[in-house]
């Protein structure tokens, strides 16, 4: 089976459906990119070339570039949505939320429960998140636990192209809003991705390494952080299990719980902040509902209450590091009443 | 290598490369000892692969001097796992083996085309994909897997019978690699694309092997072209006898998550704790193909209508001109062993203790065997 980048899995989603179904498009900021120069039919393709391609064969009519407005580019997709087409919108980093929040979640988010049941919003935001790159503090963080927090958002974070691929085609068919995070440093990262589409469904939790002593719930580039230290830990004698939730809503709760009865301890790796994120609901629901079967404090690596820093030594400190994973588990397994 | 003082040989056991896409195996149980006396066949430790738990077999008898790969190691094809000497080589001689020892060049037969993956034919317009290995003047074999599988459900067998001779697996269609458009999904288009395979690839003369609904599909393509079909070796097939287990059924095409899955091909085998996770996951991602729900709604919707076998064929595949024989597993809860029995007084059936419906995978050796030698006689 060939290997394909997460770049190449999101852009083959979006090719597929689109010639799938004529009501998907693509709008956003330079998701077409440079279409102006002369002689020239395909362009950028988005800061990144992710959507590149979709231009040339699809055209000004659905793949549409916007002036610098993420609550335009919101609201009109939200509109679009709700009258019949499917849109995959770019909200280029997540950081720019604060300018279109209202449209995603006092407008898109609500449209299905105010209008009793009768309106639906096939609506998909493709948005980057995290730290690594040096973009500072308004282009690096990781707001994913802020859609998480919304009724009536769905939220997608994956890991790895295969997933990638079939979230994404699922989330385009899905007929609620739907925010698809991807990390801004994982675009390269590849692995085998089937030719022909397919869909993964939300809610579904991926078991990424098995193991019995421990049990690490880990999201995005952060999963293949915990990989590494599980690695490093395998070697000391502790088998951590990995489990990969993929969406945060809706969140496997059943397959976290499953794992944890199994291993008695848990850790969880989170690069978003640490006040009401990921990592503490996750932490509360097995408090709440596997407690008789932990040995020991669920533990919470993260990165710290503070902007992400520009200076690349700071910025460094501030990502969760495998070393600091591996540390957290070792505290965990070391825990004795 | 020989031990010197006796000429009698020291034999490096080593992790086997079965099927595709087999890279390393993880060492589950040694089910002997250092110091025990081994005889070659003999069971000796089992291997956790992408499927199930399987066997492997002690190549040459003697002690098992040595164990190299501990229980829980996961370790790559050809990496050393034990020795096997006798008792009279001394222990430096055996240290001298294990500190020498080089896992060989992955230079075997079939290498270049494990390496290749499967191909695809075109027949009747559709993309078949195949996978194949060995060459030799021996009569080809082609396999046919059951419903909801694919070629890799060979990967056991395929090996072992490709000594001499091309062995074929091919996915039908609507499976693995294969269009998941299938026509009318029903018997008689499934032997259809079977024999449009034959033709495709060249092959005038055949063994076939057929699990399951693979196992009909062989049936109706012996009927077919009695002119190709040299033997027939079914295993648990469909086709003889009008009842399936329709929880199975329905719960495999039902299943999109983990849990439903695993809950459904637990069914299949004897032994759940065998299954892989990959297996599981496999299936799943099989499943989340576009296309492949609505070829498995349809195949099951002609074959196994309101949970019954439309297809009965047993009077057929006991009146066939050309040799048959019927292997099945003692616990079979897919498709009863009474099928088996029935036809007991008419054709040699083998009927294996402690085997659920994957006879292939659970008793891959064994099975191994007797196909060996059905097709040798």
């Amino acid at each position: 089976m060939p290997e394909k980048s997460i770049r190449q899995a999101i852009n083959e989603a979006l090719a597929q459906e689109m010639r799938r179904d004529p009501r998907v498009v693509v709008i956003g900021e330079d998701v077409a990119g440079g279409a102006a120069t002369e002689g020239e039919r395909d362009c950028a393709g988005g800061v990144l070339g992710v959507t590149k391609g979709l231009f040339a064969e699809f055209g000004d009519a659905r793949v549409i570039d916007t002036p610098i407005t993420e609550s335009a580019i919101m609201g009109a997709a939200a509109g679009a949505a709700a009258t019949g087409l499917r849109p995959v919108a770019e909200l280029m980093f997540c950081d720019f939320l604060g300018v279109c929040f209202d449209q995603i979640f006092n407008q898109a988010a609500k449209f299905r429960y105010m209008f009793g049941g009768k309106a639906r919003t096939p609506l998909v935001i493709r948005t980057m998140i995290g730290a690594g790159r040096g973009s500072a503090a308004q282009h690096s963080q990781s707001l994913y636990h802020i859609f998480t927090s919304v009724p009536g958002l769905k939220c997608v974070v994956p890991s790895n192209a295969y997933d990638a691929k079939g979230l994404l085609i699922e989330a385009i068919r899905d007929d609620d809003p739907v925010v698809f995070c991807e990390h801004k440093l994982m675009y390269d990262l590849k692995c085998e991705v089937p030719d022909e589409p397919y869909r993964i469904p939300f809610g579904e939790a991926a078991v990424v390494r098995e193991g019995e002593d421990v049990s690490i719930v880990a999201l995005s580039r952060m999963v293949h952080y915990s990989l590494e230290a599980a690695e490093t830990l395998a070697r000391e004698g502790i088998e951590c299990e990995i489990i990969d939730p993929r969406t945060t809503s809706p969140l496997d709760e059943e397959g976290i719980l499953e794992s944890v009865e199994h291993t008695g301890r848990l850790v969880i790796v989170d690069e978003a902040t640490p006040r009401c994120g990921l990592a503490v609901d996750i932490a509360a629901l097995v408090a709440d509902k596997a407690f008789a079967a932990l040995k020991a404090p669920p533990k919470r690596v993260t990165a710290p209450f503070t902007p992400v820093p520009f200076a690349p030594s700071l910025e460094k400190l501030y990502i969760p590091s495998p070393e600091r994973i591996a540390g957290a588990v070792r505290e965990v397994v070391r825990y004795r009443r | 290598m020989t031990d010197p003082s006796t000429g009698s040989p020291i034999t490096a056991l080593t992790m086997p490369k079965w099927g595709l896409v087999m890279s390393e195996g993880k060492i589950v149980a040694w089910k002997k000892r250092e110091g025990e006396s081994v005889a070659a066949g003999e069971e000796i430790l089992e291997i956790e692969t992408t499927k199930i738990t399987n066997v492997v077999e002690t190549p040459q008898s003697g002690t098992l001097r040595r164990i190299v790969a501990p229980e829980g190691a996961t370790l790559p094809v050809g990496a050393l796992l034990a020795v096997i000497a006798q008792r009279s080589a001394s222990d430096p001689e055996i240290d001298a083996f294990v500190a020498g020892f080089k896992a060989p060049e992955v230079a075997e037969e079939g290498a270049a085309a494990a390496e290749a993956g499967p191909r695809a034919i075109e027949a009747g317009g559709r993309r078949l994909s195949y996978f194949e290995l060995g060459q030799g003047a021996g009569t080809p074999l082609l396999f046919l897997h059951g419903f909801g599988a694919d070629l890799n459900s060979w990967m056991f067998l395929q090996p072992a019978l490709a000594e001499g001779r091309r062995a074929i697996a091919l996915d039908l269609p609507g499976h693995g690699g294969s269009s998941k458009e299938v026509g009318a999904g029903d018997a008689a288009s499934l032997a259809e694309a079977a024999e449009g395979a034959l033709e495709a690839l060249g092959i005038e003369s055949v063994h076939l092997v057929g699990h399951s609904l693979g196992g009909a599909v062989a049936v109706l393509v012996a009927r077919r072209r009695p002119d190709k079909v040299r033997s027939l070796n079914l295993i648990a097939s469909a086709g003889l006898g009008p009842e399936i287990n329709a929880a199975f059924i329905d719960g495999f095409i039902r299943a999109s998550r983990r849990r439903e899955a695993q809950e459904a091909l637990s069914l299949l085998v004897h032994d759940p704790a065998l299954l892989s996770r990959r297996m599981v996951e496999d299936v799943l991602r099989y499943k989340r193909l576009d296309g492949v729900s609505a070829a498995l709604e349809k195949i099951a919707a002609e074959w196994f209508p309101n949970g019954v076998q439309r297809v009965g064929i047993a009077e057929v595949a006991a009146n066939l001109p050309m040799p048959v024989q019927i292997i099945w597993g003692r616990e079979d809860r897919i498709i009863p062993v009474s099928h088996a029995e029935r036809l007991a007084s008419r054709l040699p059936v083998h009927i294996l203790e402690g085997v659920g419906h994957l006879p292939h995978m659970e008793k891959a050796q064994e099975v191994a065997a007797l196909l060996k030698a059905f097709i040798a006689a």
